[in-house]
């Protein structure tokens, strides 16, 4: 096998891993951020708060994420020109990030809700008693311990979302695998690119993953 | 932005023979349940086969299971399609690979690349479930069935596994319901399977939020309802005294 096109081609194939790398990293931060508030509403003691919260969990964790994507690029269009009156086209790039903030927030919030869940009752009555509020309470005491005990889980998930990515394929985004197929397409060497691209999913995940691994290691007392 | 709704548009002819929008959905719910049992059944041979190797003695069957479970958890599943579809066809003995490109229907040699994608995709997950599941039943049990002079299959067939499949019933219905999601990539490779044809209706009629809609809710009940009979099944043979996982 052939596999000097490749270098011709390694300009379209990074751009498309910069693509990659920055949905990747947005929908980190906003599924964190989502699947967090979620978490906070299905522990309280508002019923409403925290049926609506484990109503969304499940209703995200229930369908494939393929459907959310191609729902969001269909959808999102309409609901924003509804919203603002115009009819200005967001992108697929935009509409591909809102699904996945969504979609990755039901299973963030499974994993801070358990990280919550792990500390202690008495830290909670302990803020309590120094007088602190409920926001103080989840700010200052539980949340950065949850999130110390939570990262090798969260980070797993993220590395999960990685492979993901991929398949904004069906709206035509050019992410790294749809770089690496066209571009095999041009030159007629669709094996090699694709065969390069799982190389290179492989050698991040798994990297990523080991390191994750010893960081759970590290991490546990 | 103007939009037209109207639920009833499932019942509208297609304009194809005497088929109605609500025949396509259908047809491809067919396609989707077919992917994911044909799948289900690969997966779970070869994870059982892949987790039992894990637990051996020895050093080179619990590696070579390892590697598969590496390989097959870090490469996206699309890209694992991708193979399946576009490279391993090429690969094939001159006469076979004719037949699969030629000889048949499109969508049974889509039909047969998804199937092999998830079924040995899901079989790495599998695998792992399986691991644990047996790592999980006391060390007595094996020393007992060694005791009473079983030889290593009989060990697995008759004490190990019976137990291990009880407690892993949980993670491996999450597993199957994943299988059953996940097929949704067949789209991407153009079989007519539930998203497909959603998309397909979409198009059609410009009512997308109907169509849309309709595929998620069959998605969603179908999940909730099997997440619910598997919960019921799992009390039934639970094991009294054994480990009470999932009891939630």
């Amino acid at each position: 096998m052939d596999f000097s096109s490749l270098i011709t081609a390694m300009p379209g194939l990074l751009s498309g891993m910069m693509l990659t790398l920055k949905l990747l990293v947005l929908a980190i931060i906003g599924g964190v951020a989502l699947g967090t508030l979620l978490a906070l509403a299905r522990l309280s003691n508002n019923k409403l708060l925290s049926t609506l919260a484990g109503f969304y969990v499940n209703y995200f964790r229930s369908i494939p994420l393929l459907l959310v994507i191609t729902w969001f690029y269909f959808v999102v269009p309409f609901i924003i020109g509804w919203l603002t009156g115009t009819n200005e086209p967001i992108g697929a790039f935009y509409s591909c990030l809102v699904a996945f903030m969504m979609f990755e927030a039901a299973y963030y919030c499974e994993i801070v809700r358990a990280g919550i869940q792990s500390i202690s009752k008495g830290q909670v009555n302990a803020a309590y008693a120094l007088g602190m509020s409920y926001s103080q309470t989840m700010r200052l005491v539980i949340l950065p311990q949850a999130f110390r005990k939570m990262t090798p889980l969260l980070l797993q998930q993220s590395i999960i979302l990685f492979q993901d990515t991929s398949l904004v394929y069906a709206v035509g985004l050019m992410d790294f695998l749809n770089s690496a197929r066209s571009g095999g397409d041009i030159v007629g060497e669709l094996h090699q690119f694709l065969l390069f691209a799982g190389l290179v999913y492989f050698i991040i995940s798994f990297g990523a993953s080991t390191l994750v691994k010893r960081l759970q290691k590290r991490l546990t007392v | 932005m103007h939009y037209n709704w109207d639920w009833g548009v499932f019942f509208h002819s297609t304009g194809i023979g005497s088929e109605i929008y609500l025949d396509w959905f259908i047809k491809g719910l067919g396609w989707t349940i077919a992917l994911s049992l044909a799948g289900w059944v690969i997966a779970l041979l070869l994870g059982t086969v892949l987790g039992v190797m894990r637990t051996l003695p020895g050093k080179i069957l619990p590696k070579i299971a390892a590697v598969y479970v590496e390989i097959f958890r870090n490469i996206p599943l699309l890209v694992q399609l991708f193979v399946w579809y576009f490279i391993v066809p090429d690969l094939l003995p001159q006469g076979l690979q004719t037949w699969f490109k030629q000889d048949l229907n499109p969508a049974t040699s889509a039909f047969i690349s998804v199937v092999i994608c998830l079924g040995l995709f899901t079989a790495a997950r599998v695998c792992e479930q399986v691991r644990t599941g047996i790592q999980a039943l006391p060390k007595g049990q094996t020393n007992a069935a060694y005791a009473l002079g079983l030889r290593v299959p009989q060990i697995y067939k008759e004490v190990l596994l019976p137990q291990a499949f009880r407690i892993i019933i949980p993670p491996l219905t999450s597993e199957f319901l994943n299988i059953f999601k996940n097929s949704s990539v067949a789209s991407l490779i153009g079989l007519m399977e539930l998203l497909a044809q959603t998309k397909q209706t979409a198009e059609f009629t410009a009512n997308l939020f109907e169509a849309f809609t309709l595929a998620t809710i069959i998605y969603f009940v179908l999940n909730m309802g099997l997440m619910l009979f598997m919960r019921w099944v799992e009390k039934r043979v639970r094991v009294p005294g054994l480990i009470a996982l999932g009891g939630k």
